[in-house]
């Protein structure tokens, strides 16, 4: 501590040091906070429901989302993407999993939500196997802190199914 | 600055930072705000560095003592001495 350099390079290393650890402790405090979110989601109309030229089934449908996510925000929260997928079984694969819908929510007034529109991304099969099946509607979402690890969960809807002939 | 001086800076800065970067935290974990946080605690550096980086005249309160001079003309260094010593090319058998 005897110069003007090595005290200010004392003095910014501990600063930086004790910033690392109220950040890692920011990050803990969010285990603390309950979270109870919530949403539904109806599907108000199919479309379009086609086997297109090349032999993939399409869907245009309008889905009705509403959702609570207020409680995922905390303090140490920058933002949360949501997004909302169609998982189905087939013969081949077990799990399709395919995008519908997708928002980035930045603060914690806009994360309680309804709103209805089409699908923003094609609801596409790889293959032939819509006609009739039974689907999931998942709402995921990912947690975005403003330090710490980013985390995911999601929601399940069942008993959603498609009709039985193209229209 | 002095070796008391020194520290007490380092002292000084260690528990300026500790202390105010706990009350940042709880200040922005109370408003909710990481924001207010970050802004107190860099708040807090700056005013560390206004108090323990520069020279201030209250790190020097404790100056060192010097012997006094007249010390040393008692005891005079003891003069060089050039010792030559004349090496013979002995060679030994």
């Amino acid at each position: 501590m005897h110069s003007f350099g090595y005290r200010a390079n004392a003095l910014l290393t501990f600063a930086v040091t004790a910033l690392a650890f109220i950040c890692a402790i920011a990050s803990f405090s969010d285990k603390f906070s309950n979270q109870n979110p919530s949403a539904e989601i109806q599907i108000l109309n199919i479309n379009r429901f086609k086997k297109q030229s090349h032999g993939n089934d399409e869907v245009s449908l309008t889905l009705d989302i509403a959702a609570d996510l207020q409680s995922l925000f905390t303090w140490n929260t920058k933002q949360i993407f949501v997004f909302v997928a169609a998982e189905y079984e087939t013969p081949k694969n077990s799990l399709n999993q395919v995008s519908l819908w997708d928002a980035i929510i930045p603060v914690k007034e806009n994360a309680k939500f309804r709103i209805q529109i089409s699908n923003k991304y094609r609801f596409i099969d790889q293959g032939h196997n819509l006609r009739g099946k039974e689907f999931n509607l998942t709402l995921h979402w990912h947690v975005m802190p403003k330090t710490g690890k980013m985390f995911a969960d999601k929601i399940v809807m069942s008993g959603y199914s498609l009709p039985d002939a193209y229209r | 600055m002095d070796w008391q001086g020194q520290k007490l800076a380092e002292e000084l800065m260690q528990i300026l930072l500790l202390v105010f970067g706990g009350v940042a935290f709880i200040a922005g974990y109370a408003t909710s705000s990481f924001r207010t946080m970050m802004l107190i605690y860099s708040g807090v550096v700056l005013f560390t560095t206004m108090i323990t980086v520069p020279n201030w005249p209250f790190f020097n309160r404790h100056p060192l003592k010097w012997l006094d001079p007249i010390l040393a003309e008692k005891y005079p260094k003891p003069e060089m001495t050039t010792v030559t010593s004349k090496k013979k090319n002995n060679r030994l058998y």
